[in-house]
C-alpha cells in the first residue's frame, strides 16, 4: 500500500515534459522557426539602436549644417545629408525611437482596449454583446487609414496624437478576435464548474477567461505592430503625424525626397529601407508566433 | 438564399446609420468652432459677434444636437454635404470631378493584382519549398512590408533619374487620349497593385496548399488526371473562396493605398482630396469623404458576402 502511494506521488510530481529554461525556449524557437528568429533579431536590433541612439548617432539629428547640404553617402556621412545638411543616418537612428514608440504604444493601447471590450462582450452576452458588436461593426466599416486620418485631422499633428489615431482602428480588430476566443471558452465545462462552485465573475474572468485569451491577444498584438508602424509612417508622410523637425521616417520621405530625386536620391532611400525592414521584421516574427501559438497550425 | 439576402441587406441599415453617427460625432468634437474657422476673423483676429451668430444659424449649429444629427442624416440621404470651406464649391461636385481617376486606378490595380496574384500564388503552392516558392514568397512578403508611398517614391526616383520624367499636371481621361491616360496611370497602378497583389498571393498560396491536401485531390491524381487539370479545375476552384473575401477586405488597403499613392504621384483623385481636406481643415469635405468611403467599403463587403453565398451553398443554409 505504502509502495503504491509513493509510486503515485512520484508519478504526480514527475514533470510531464522536460522543463525548458528560458534560453531553451529561445533555442527551440530559433530551430523550429528560423524566419521568425530573423524577424525577432531585426526587431531587437532596431530596439537596441533606438535605445542607444544618442550615443550611437554620429551627429545631432536636429542640427542643420548649411555647409554640408546634399552630401552623398561617404565615410563622413554614411547615409548622406538632407537639404538642411542634417545627417540622414542619425535621423534614421532617432526615427527608430518614434516608429517603435508609436508602434508599441498604439498597438498595446488598441489591442488592450479591444481585448477588454471583446472579453466584456463575450462574457456579458445579451444586450451588451449586441451593442458592442454593432459598434465594432461600425468602426470596422472605416478603412484603417481613413479612420486614422479622420482622428488625426481632429487632433492635429503631434506624436501623442498619432498614437491615438493609429490605435483607434486597432480596437475593433482586436475586439473581434478576442471576443471569438472568449466566447468559446465561456461555454467550456470548467467555466461552468467554476460558476457552480460559487466563483465570482471577477474570479472566473481573471482565472479562466483571461489566461486563455492571452494567446490570441499576443497574436493580434504582434500582427498589429507592423501595421501600426506603417500607419505612423503613412500619416507622417501625409503631414498628419509627427511635425518637422521630428526625425520620423515617414516625414523624412515627404516633400524633399521626391523633390530632390535627381540631386540626392539617398534622402528618399534610407528612411524607406528602415520602415520596410521594421515592418518586415514584425511580420516575420508575428507569422511565426501565430504558427507556434495557434494549435490549428502547429506541426505544419 | 432569399432569407440570407434579406438578413444581410437589413444588417446594412444599422451599420450605415452608425457610420453616419460616428462621422457626425467625429466632426462635432473638433477643438474650436468651425464657424471661427470659416470666418477667420479680421486682421486683428477679432470676429463680429453678430456675424458669428448669423453664420452659426446658417450652419444650423444653434439647433439642439438631435436636430443637427437629423439634419445631417437627411442631408446624407440627399447626398448634400454642404460646401467646401476651401473652394466654396458643393462638396459632392468636387468629389464627382475626382472620382473617375480614383475609380480607374482602383479598378486597374485590382485587375493587375488578381492577374498577378492568383497564378503566382498557385505556382508557389504547387512548387512548395522550391526556389520558385521562395522567390514568390519573398516578393510578396516584401510587398506587405514596403509602404506603398515608398514604392511610389522609388518609382519616381527611377523615372526621374533615367527618363527625366515629371509628374503629369492634368489628368487625361481614357476617352480623350487612351495612350496619354495609360502613361499617366501605369506607375500609380503598379504601385497600388503591388501591395494588393502581395496580400492576395500569400492568401492564394495558403488556400491552394490547404486544398491540395484534400481527399478529392488525391482522387483526381489517382484517376490519372494531368497536373493542369488537378490544379486548375479541382484545386484552384475550391481555393478561390477565401481569396474572394480577401479581395473585398483588401479594398480598405486599396483606399489607403490610393490616398498615399495619389499624393506621391500628385494625381488629383479622391484620395489626395482627403489629404488636402484634412490639411486645410476643410471639415465638410473630410466629413463627406470619410462617410462616402465607409459607405463604399460597406457595399463592397456586402457584394463580397453575396458572391460568397452564391459560390458556397453551405453559407446560404446556415
Amino acid at each position: 500500500m505504502s509502495v503504491h502511494t509513493s509510486l503515485m506521488e512520484a508519478a504526480a510530481s514527475a514533470p510531464l515534459a522536460p522543463q525548458l529554461s528560458w534560453l531553451g525556449h529561445v533555442a527551440t524557437f530559433v530551430r523550429r522557426k528560423p524566419l521568425g528568429a530573423v524577424g525577432a533579431f531585426i526587431i531587437l536590433a532596431m530596439l537596441a539602436v533606438a535605445v542607444v541612439a544618442p550615443w550611437l548617432a554620429p551627429y545631432d539629428p536636429y542640427q542643420p549644417d548649411y555647409t554640408a547640404q546634399f552630401v552623398g553617402p561617404a565615410a563622413e556621412h554614411w547615409f548622406g545629408t538632407d537639404e538642411f545638411g542634417r545627417d540622414v543616418l542619425s535621423r534614421v537612428m532617432y526615427g527608430a525611437r518614434i516608429a517603435l514608440f508609436v508602434g508599441f504604444a498604439a498597438s498595446l493601447a488598441g489591442c488592450s482596449i479591444g481585448a477588454t471590450l471583446g472579453v466584456v462582450s463575450a462574457y456579458c452576452g445579451g444586450t451588451v454583446d449586441l451593442l458592442l458588436e454593432r459598434v465594432m461593426d461600425v468602426l470596422l466599416a472605416f478603412p484603417q487609414l481613413i479612420l486614422a486620418l479622420a482622428v488625426a485631422s481632429i487632433l492635429g499633428p503631434a506624436v501623442p496624437n498619432v498614437v491615438i489615431a493609429v490605435s483607434v482602428p486597432i480596437i475593433p480588430r482586436a475586439a473581434r478576435v478576442v471576443r471569438a476566443t472568449a466566447l468559446s471558452i465561456k461555454h467550456n465545462q470548467y467555466v461552468e464548474a467554476a460558476h457552480g462552485l460559487g466563483a465570482s465573475h471577477r474570479r472566473v474572468v481573471a482565472q479562466h477567461i483571461l489566461p486563455n485569451v492571452f494567446a490570441p491577444y499576443l497574436i493580434i498584438l504582434t500582427a498589429q505592430l507592423g501595421t501600426a508602424i506603417l500607419a505612423e509612417a503613412a500619416l507622417s508622410y501625409l503631414g498628419l503625424g509627427a511635425a518637422e523637425p521630428t526625425p520620423s521616417w515617414g516625414l523624412m520621405l515627404s516633400g524633399s525626397a521626391p523633390a530632390y530625386a535627381e540631386k540626392a536620391p539617398w534622402i528618399g532611400l534610407f528612411p524607406g529601407i528602415a520602415i520596410s525592414l521594421a515592418v518586415f521584421g514584425f511580420s516575420l516574427f508575428g507569422d511565426s508566433l501565430r504558427d507556434a501559438l495557434d494549435p490549428k497550425l502547429r506541426g505544419r | 438564399m432569399r432569407t440570407y439576402l434579406t438578413k444581410r441587406l437589413l444588417l446594412i441599415v444599422p451599420t450605415l446609420f452608425g457610420v453616419a453617427a460616428v462621422v457626425f460625432v467625429i466632426m462635432r468634437v473638433i477643438p474650436g468652432d468651425v464657424t471661427l474657422l470659416i470666418l477667420g476673423g479680421d486682421q486683428t483676429g477679432r470676429i463680429d459677434p453678430q456675424q458669428l451668430a448669423a453664420m452659426r444659424h446658417q450652419l444650423g449649429l444653434d439647433q439642439p444636437i438631435a436636430v443637427q444629427f437629423g439634419q445631417w442624416l437627411w442631408d446624407v440621404l440627399r447626398l448634400d454635404f454642404g460646401k467646401s470651406l476651401w473652394t466654396g464649391q458643393p462638396v459632392i461636385e468636387e468629389v464627382l470631378i475626382r472620382l473617375p481617376l480614383s475609380l480607374e486606378v482602383a479598378i486597374l490595380a485590382t485587375i493587375v493584382s488578381v492577374l498577378l496574384a492568383i497564378p503566382l500564388g498557385m505556382l508557389a503552392a504547387v512548387r512548395q519549398d522550391t526556389w520558385v516558392d521562395y522567390v514568390i514568397r519573398l516578393v510578396s512578403i516584401g510587398g506587405q512590408a514596403i509602404p506603398s508611398f515608398w514604392v511610389g517614391i522609388l518609382v519616381i526616383l527611377f523615372l526621374v533619374i533615367y527618363f527625366g520624367w515629371g509628374p503629369p499636371l492634368e489628368f487625361t481621361p481614357p476617352w480623350v487620349d487612351p495612350w496619354a491616360n495609360f502613361q499617366q496611370l501605369v506607375w500609380p497602378v503598379i504601385t497600388v497593385g503591388y501591395r494588393y497583389a502581395a496580400v492576395t498571393t500569400r492568401m492564394t498560396r495558403s488556400t491552394v496548399l490547404e486544398v491540395l491536401r484534400e481527399d478529392y485531390i488525391r482522387t483526381a491524381w489517382a484517376k490519372g488526371l494531368r497536373e493542369r487539370a488537378v490544379v486548375i479545375r479541382h484545386a484552384l476552384k475550391n481555393a478561390m473562396l477565401p481569396v474572394i473575401t480577401l479581395i473585398g477586405t483588401e479594398f480598405a488597403f486599396l483606399i489607403g493605398g490610393l490616398v498615399v499613392t495619389e499624393t506621391v504621384f500628385t494625381l488629383n483623385g479622391v484620395g489626395r482630396f482627403v489629404v488636402d481636406a484634412v490639411a486645410h481643415r476643410d471639415y465638410p469635405v473630410v466629413q463627406a469623404l470619410v462617410f462616402l468611403i465607409a459607405f463604399c467599403f460597406v457595399i463592397v463587403n456586402l457584394l463580397i458576402d453575396l458572391a460568397y453565398a452564391w459560390l458556397d451553398p453551405r453559407i446560404r443554409y446556415h
